[in-house]
């Protein structure tokens, strides 16, 4: 009887999941523009969160056939309170007609939208959708400090916890048995001596031989007694050994101005600009290395809250900042093992005798070592640092100088920057 | 008959039930059922189900159910999670189906309510399957479960091998085989074609879904293994019937005969299934397109006689897990607390909202349901003056009798037409409102007395009318010989209009068909009233 009833629980579930994602990709551009407007509108801290997307219900709509109004038609409703034949009703607005008709609701006139929830997953897929990192060549990556450690058979030397049991009484065993080989194929020996001494024992001759021999055989006994049950090179341990992994490693530098004019609105813009930068590296690469570097005249490495949520004020030195980058790079991250990627947001304001100091910085130092250098200017105006930055970026391929002056151009420039090669946006 | 009634926890009868499928002669009249002793005491009533239990509660049912003589399916039970239910939920009810975004979109709106509490979820899914597959929902209370083996298993169940639409337009061994088909084949198609191609074609299909059943003729029955042999061999065919019938070239026989052949109409007569003249007719679809059209027609066949009686159905069901769990508890099988619990269910499952309640949305088919069945079983028993007037064959009759005969024999519109009593009318307050565009206000035509009973019965009979409900539209001809476009004829029904989105249903006609259409509507007196036109789609 058991057999009629099937637990169909462990089943799974999310059979659905296959519609979902076709409903998402068939809604795709739509929840693109949703994403977009979501990241313009959002907080810093909330970026990286799912999100509700609107979909207006005739975008959704499945067309059939059907009725429209007009006509005549009759309907039937319980519920009669105080009609009689023949009563004539005001005709409510909007609806089916005929006091709210069962049928209204068929019709998909409603202009409300279809919402639904997106996951975090789903919305970063949506949110970095086509993008990379630019030149990341993993084949240059040589040796890592990242370590795998697994299984390589025993060793004779270890931690108590690695101790192999088996392994080490099976060595006991056997070097018991080899140790004491040789001393109990002479004490079988002496004993069968013994036993046919012992037969005759009236001879004197014998008398003193069977002593001598008994004598022998307590020695013997006693170096066998001594063949320790367990000594310490019987002991075997797990071995583990430790193996370099191979990863592709970068390390990105974010470079922010942090002086006193760089104000509220143009910080929360290079803000923006590095949280997604930021999320967009997390999301892609399990090791990566992220060096906060911000500046007003002097520059100074921080940590990510610090970076994104303290505020400071001051003159602007760029320079310092580049410097401070070269610094770190060339003491921690050398260019035969990491990738080096570089990100600064200024308001283009310099003191005016550096930015020319910065060309020649970023030239000559800083972009040999990266594989991507990305410039944004988080102010309209171009000032002397733009002017110099856009005669590099003439030239060299890797480096690109973007304006944003607004929340919302900052996905756009975000996307263009780092748009896998060959996708389009 | 003085056969011994079975004491009840007979293993035995279990035992062999799988070998004899007909166990005895089923007890088809009231008269006829052998109540057993009291039993000694009731099942064990935690609020927690086990296996265990399920299968005491199930037995139990099943033997009550078979003292009513409830012919079924062999029953199977599932037990699943509340997302396996709205999974279950999202692809129309069924376990397996094609994958389509408007499952998807359908299961996130379930879920959405589900979370939210808009809703609860169904507390029960039923599939007209052999065997017909229960979904019992793992967060159910024992009582719950009881409730919906009674409703679900026996209930639909019956319903489902009796009542004359499903068993002449579905086949309940072969859905389950043809839905695993249908999958497998749409996925194929989606891996060979491109996700884009497949879903255009089955949103068009979907579009004209509910015209793509027949309504009269009986579709011929075909197992998995005969469907997917005959599918090579028939879209062979169908692409040479079609080449033929397109063929440029003119035949070589000229004169009177091909003049004759010039001006005959085709198709000779309109169609109805438009999904069925699209298969076999549209000229540029794919063999594979024909076959996705083909199975989103089977899809919609299977689901047409569930459209047609969902008032019989859900109140066959109410009445009969109302019925089951009542003698059980007659016989001493259910405690207290149970009957509490599954009657507060069955109440708010049967409450009918009057109009102009906030939670009122048309009539409720549980309520009706229910309400007719139990009041045919009372014109049997206890028939009144009036009952006897209006239902003189069934007043006084063996109740089991007659309920059986109204299950197989009805669909939703005649049931209504045949068994709706004016004592019920008088208890629904029933009355008809007529909505006439000419005139400025909304009539009542008619109340629940004596001189409304026929025509309430009759515009509530109407209502179910699935002819009436959706607009009848035709293949009306093709212009074989010129820009072989495609016209449709909507007939009106009682002047009412066609709803704005036929634009949008055309431009998925026209996607299936491959040149232009062209839809007019027609009214009562024959005059075209209103066009609708789709230029032929750009072929790539």
């Amino acid at each position: 009887m058991l057999q009629q009833i099937i637990d169909r629980r462990l089943a799974g579930k999310n059979k659905s999941i296959g519609n979902r994602e076709r409903f998402l990709r068939r809604h795709k551009d739509q929840i693109r523009e949703a994403v977009k407007r979501a990241v313009d509108g959002r907080g810093i801290r909330d970026i990286a969160q799912g999100e509700d997307i609107h979909i207006p219900k005739r975008d959704i709509t499945e067309p059939v056939f059907g009725h429209g109004q007009g006509g005549k038609r009759e309907m039937v409703h319980p519920g009669n309170q105080e009609y009689v034949r023949g009563d004539r009703i005001e005709r409510p607005r909007g609806g089916g007609g005929g006091g709210g008709g069962g049928q209204a609701s068929d019709s998909g006139e409603g202009d409300d939208d279809f919402v639904f929830h997106l996951s975090k997953e789903e919305f970063m897929q949506v949110f970095f959708d086509d993008l990379a990192l630019p030149n990341l060549a993993r084949t240059t990556l040589a040796e890592t400090p990242e370590f795998k450690t697994h299984r390589a058979g025993f060793s004779s030397d270890g931690t108590p916890n690695n101790l192999h049991v088996v392994r080490s009484m099976r060595g006991a065993i056997g070097r018991r048995i080899a140790l004491g080989g040789d001393s109990r194929k002479e004490l079988r020996r002496l004993e069968e001596h013994l036993e046919t001494l012992k037969q005759h024992p009236d001879t004197p001759a014998h008398q003193h031989e069977i002593k001598a021999l008994e004598e022998e055989i307590e020695a013997l006994r006693a170096r066998l007694g001594r063949i320790p049950y367990l000594d310490p090179i019987d002991l075997k341990y797990r071995s583990r050994v430790r193996v370099p992994v191979p990863t592709a490693k970068a390390v990105m530098f974010c470079l922010m101005d942090v002086s006193g004019s760089m104000d509220e609105s143009r910080k929360d813009l290079a803000k923006r600009f590095f949280i997604l930068l930021y999320l967009f590296l997390t999301r892609h690469y399990e090791k990566i290395d992220i060096v906060f570097i911000r500046h007003h005249t002097q520059a100074q490495e921080v940590d990510e809250e610090n970076f994104f949520h303290s505020t400071e004020t001051g003159g602007t030195v760029v320079s310092s900042a580049l410097v401070l980058m070269e610094e770190i790079a060339r003491a921690r991250y050398p260019t035969s093992e990491w990738n080096i990627y570089g990100a600064q947001a200024s308001d283009g304001d310099n003191w005016h005798h550096d930015s020319g100091r910065c060309r020649e910085l970023l030239a000559n130092n800083i972009l040999p070592l990266c594989r991507y250098f990305a410039y944004v200017q988080v102010a309209e105006e171009e000032q002397n640092l733009w002017d110099e930055y856009s005669t590099l970026s003439a030239d060299a391929k890797a480096f690109a100088i973007r304006k944003v002056t607004e929340a919302s151009q900052i996905y756009p420039v975000f996307r263009e920057l780092f748009k896998k090669e060959g996708a389009t946006t | 008959m003085t056969r011994r009634a079975i004491a009840l926890p007979d293993p035995t009868t279990d035992m062999f039930e799988t070998h004899v499928p007909e166990p005895k002669v089923r007890v088809r009249r009231a008269a006829d059922i052998v109540t057993p002793p009291r039993a000694e005491k009731p099942l064990p009533a935690p609020s927690d189900w086990t296996f265990e239990l399920i299968d005491q509660y199930h037995t139990v049912i099943r033997q009550t159910a078979q003292r009513f003589g409830l012919d079924t399916y062999p029953n199977q039970l599932e037990i699943i999670t509340a997302e396996q239910m709205m999974d279950a939920y999202a692809s129309v009810g069924m376990p397996v189906n094609y994958r389509h975004w408007s499952y998807g979109k359908e299961f996130i709106a379930t879920e959405k309510n589900y979370r939210r509490g808009h809703m609860g979820l169904a507390y029960e899914i039923v599939i007209n399957s052999n065997p017909c597959i229960s979904y019992l929902m793992e967060e159910n209370t024992m009582a719950m479960q009881a409730l919906v083996i009674a409703h679900a298993a026996y209930g639909h169940n019956s319903f489902f091998k009796g009542n004359y639409l499903f068993k002449m337009w579905t086949d309940a061994s072969s859905i389950i085989d043809y839905l695993v088909y249908a999958k497998n084949y749409v996925a194929e198609c989606e891996e060979r074609y491109g996700l884009d191609a497949v879903e255009e074609t089955l949103d068009s299909c979907h579009a004209l879904m509910n015209h793509g059943v027949d309504r009269y003729r009986r579709p011929s029955k075909l197992s998995l293994a005969q469907e997917q042999a005959r599918r090579e061999d028939r879209e062979a065919y169908a692409q040479r019937q079609i080449n033929d019938m397109w063929r440029t070239l003119p035949k070589k026989q000229r004169g009177k005969e091909a003049e004759e052949s010039q001006v005959r109409r085709f198709p000779e007569e309109p169609q109805e299934n438009l999904l069925y003249f699209i298969e076999k007719n549209a000229p540029l679809l794919e063999p594979w397109q024909r076959e996705i059209v083909r199975i989103v027609r089977k899809v919609a066949q299977y689901f047409y006689p569930q459209r047609q009686t969902q008032v019989m159905n859900e109140g066959w069901a109410t009445f009969w897990h109302h019925n089951l769990l009542n003698t059980m508890y007659d016989d001493g099988h259910l405690t207290d607390g149970v009957m509490i619990e599954w009657l507060k269910s069955h109440t708010n499952v049967v409450y009918q909202p009057p109009v102009g309640h906030r939670a009122y949305s048309g009539i409720n088919p549980y309520a009706l349901g229910f309400a007719m069945y139990t009041d045919i079983k009372r014109i049997c028993q206890k028939p009144t003056d009036e009952d006897r007037q209006w239902f003189p064959e069934i007043a006084g009759a063996d109740w089991l009798e007659t309920i059986d005969h109204a299950m197989r024999n009805f669909k939703d519109e005649s049931f209504v037409g045949q068994y709706l009593s004016p004592n019920l009318m008088r208890e629904f307050r029933l009355f008809s409102i007529v909505d006439d565009e000419k005139e400025s206000e909304l009539e009542v035509s008619a109340i629940h007395d004596e001189t409304g009973y026929r025509r309430v019965r009759e515009a509530l009979s109407h209502q179910y009318d699935l002819g009436s409900r959706e607009p009848n539209i035709q293949v009306y001809s093709v212009n074989t010989r010129g820009d072989r476009s495609l016209v449709l004829r909507h007939t009106q029904h009682n002047d009412r209009p066609l709803h704005d989105t036929a634009q949008e249903v055309l431009k998925h006609v026209a996607r299936l068909w491959g040149f232009g259409v062209h839809l007019e509507s027609v009214d009562n007196a024959g005059t075209v009233t209103k066009r609708w036109s789709v230029p032929a789609p750009s072929h790539p």
